[in-house]
């Protein structure tokens, strides 16, 4: 028995010498190609931001935040309609999108356990995977066909639909972060289940609901494609919600197609401020909150 | 039972009302009531927008689904004015771009994945998992407008002229081989925007392979490189499913892929000719789309698009969720 087993460790390590040059230099190549990997993504990054904010930075001034959009040919003009547009667009949408969103959430966390939650479930997996396009032809096809005209109001429909996908699934998993034991106290201490969720669990959680809100709104507030037939675009000041909006992605799409070089500096320049609104609402807000799902100690 | 009246410091009789009063009472149970509604409600209303999705998309594609029928996908003639649909060259663009994208992103991904788990410190892990993931919050449309002023001409520079030189002669000084936009530029770009889904699935699921069997491996005398193999083999369903996951993004993609595919409507080869995507004619054509036929059309391209990343989504959940469904910490009610 010992024998074999002496045996059988002799053989493994003659045939490891031979290769085990070979088998150390596989390793620190391969470890080594995996640095690389990193670096090779870091250099997009690296580049879209250096050239976004030094762009950005050249084209930037007061104006651009004060003044309406000049025709081609006049230097100048900002994008103070597109900036508006955009915060009454994600505005309206998180009007809608954030309280159904998180009730929804509340539902599938707290009173999932039956088929109808796993269909819902299922269902919002779906919805976070949907191409932002298809939400935009839906939201064409419900308000702006029937209406005859592009409106601001299919625009926030639209990036409702996208907000509260991700607002519900960040609901849901928080939620279920939340110890049954916090339940069981509020309970105990005779509180009706629907002011434990609102009271304890939600409350709880707040931080990371928050978190994923913030997220949802960051990632509505760059969304473009849902908004080209829906929103429109609008070169003016929006006299109201029932016609066509300014909003800043498509303004930066509609400088960044057409030929000219001021138009161009001007694209820049909003995708600047869009790139610093989206940062400081997704990782500032992080940073704050803590990480979002990970503040909760167990 | 005498001693918590004596600490609570309630008479018996107190403490009965009391609790009746809160958990017994009517009005707690309509609030319960109440709210169980309000929130079934909001569950509900996914399910009817995603349902009143896919009729709208029906209803409103009807015109060229009964006149073309299937015929819609094979052809590849794309003629809005005399009234002559196939998306034969979108399907084409699209598959082509996403699936280059994904050879593209997947090596870079995994290799990414393998050192933020394997070498990489908590620490050092924590910042370049930051980093990745800044990519994927960076706006579709500020790709689209890096790749399309500096990317696509970086590109034209770099492998067209690298063509010109080499086969330049044979061909004459005046053939143009690579303009700029095409599908291996919109590959390029999809390749960074899912290359931060594919690497933070790809992390977890090799994060819930356990310890113990990296510790196995290397107790047999393996190198640390064998033990890696070993857990990307065992982490191979989840990351299947973050490349699906990955490729479902990159079908859907819309702005970045518009502004630097070219927007050609026909079936090129080369993956250096210019072509189109199914997203991007929607975003481009829909809005001015003004007879019914076209609309139609355009529509159907939606519906085609919806059905595709469905499946490709539902196919990379399973997968994803198959290996990594056990987190469960707290309970419900």
């Amino acid at each position: 028995m010992s024998n074999s087993i002496q045996h059988s460790t002799h053989r493994k390590i003659t045939i490891s010498k031979t290769s085990i040059s070979r088998r150390k230099i596989t390793n620190y190549v391969m470890l080594g190609l995996c640095g690389v990997c990193v670096l090779l993504a870091l250099i997009p990054l690296g580049a879209i931001m250096f050239y976004t904010i030094r762009e950005g930075l050249s084209a930037i001034n007061w104006n651009f935040f004060t003044e309406l959009p000049k025709p081609v040919g006049e230097l100048g003009g900002g994008m103070k309609n597109a900036l508006i547009g955009t915060c009454a667009l994600v505005g309206m949408s998180s009007l809608i999108g954030v309280p159904f969103g998180v009730l929804a959430g509340v539902y599938l966390a707290e009173y999932g356990s039956n088929r109808i939650a796993n269909i819902i479930r299922f269902l919002t997996e779906v919805m976070s995977g949907l191409p932002s396009i298809i939400v935009g032809i839906f939201a064409y096809t419900v308000v702006v066909k029937p209406a005859g005209h592009f409106s601001a109001y299919a625009g926030a429909i639209a990036l409702a639909i996208l907000m509260i996908p991700v607002i519900t699934k960040t609901t849901e998993e928080l939620l279920k972060l939340v110890p049954v034991t916090y339940r069981e106290a509020g309970l105990a201490l005779g509180a009706p289940k629907w002011v434990v969720i609102l009271r304890v669990v939600l409350s709880t959680a707040g931080k990371g609901i928050v978190t994923g809100v913030m997220l949802s709104i960051a990632r509505a507030a760059g969304e473009t494609a849902p908004l080209i037939f829906t929103a429109f675009g609008n070169q003016f000041m929006h006299k109201g919600f029932n016609e066509p909006i300014a909003a800043l992605p498509l303004q930066i799409y509609t400088y960044a197609k057409a030929p000219y070089d001021d138009w161009h500096a001007q694209a820049w320049a909003g995708a600047a401020v869009l790139i610093v609104l989206v940062f400081i609402l997704s990782v500032v807000v992080r940073a704050v909150t803590g990480g979002g799902k990970f503040n909760i100690q167990h | 039972m005498d001693t918590p009246q004596a600490i609570s410091g309630t008479s018996q009789n107190e403490r009965t009302t009391v609790i009746r009063s809160l958990i017994g009472s009517a009005k707690s149970r309509i609030g319960d009531r109440i709210f169980y509604i309000v929130c079934a409600f909001s569950g509900i209303l996914i399910m009817a927008v995603i349902a009143g999705l896919i009729l709208q998309l029906i209803v409103n594609s009807n015109l060229t689904i009964s006149k073309f029928g299937l015929g819609f996908i094979t052809s590849s003639v794309w003629d809005p004015v005399n009234e002559q649909f196939g998306a034969a060259p979108f399907i084409y663009g699209t598959i082509m771009s996403s699936v280059l994208g994904l050879l593209l992103a997947l090596p870079l991904s995994l290799g990414i994945a393998v050192f933020l788990v394997e070498i990489a410190g908590t620490r050092l892990r924590t910042v370049l998992s930051f980093l990745v993931e800044t990519l994927a919050a960076i706006p579709s449309i500020v790709y689209g407008l890096w790749g399309i002023i500096v990317m696509v001409p970086m590109l034209s520079n770099i492998i067209g002229g690298y063509l010109q030189n080499h086969y330049g002669d044979a061909y004459g000084d005046t053939v143009p081989f690579f303009y700029g936009p095409s599908i291996l530029s919109s590959a390029v770009i999809l390749a960074i925007m899912i290359l931060p889904i594919i690497t933070s699935i790809s992390r977890d699921v090799m994060l819930a392979i356990p310890m113990s069997q990296r510790e196995a491996a290397l107790a047999l005398g393996s190198t640390k490189w064998e033990a890696i193999k070993i857990v990307v083999s065992n982490a191979r369903w989840g990351i299947l499913g973050a490349v699906i996951l990955g490729l479902g993004r990159a079908l859907g993609e819309t702005m970045a892929v518009t502004m630097v595919i070219g927007n050609d409507p026909h079936i090129n080869a080369s993956v250096l000719q210019s072509s189109y995507s199914m997203a991007s004619v929607i975003a481009n054509e829909l809005n001015e789309a003004t007879s019914a036929m076209h609309n139609s059309a355009l529509i159907e391209i939606g519906l085609v698009l919806l059905i595709t990343t469905f499946i490709v989504n539902m196919l990379a959940r399973l997968l994803v969720w198959s290996v990594t469904r056990k987190r469960f910490a707290g309970g419900r009610l």
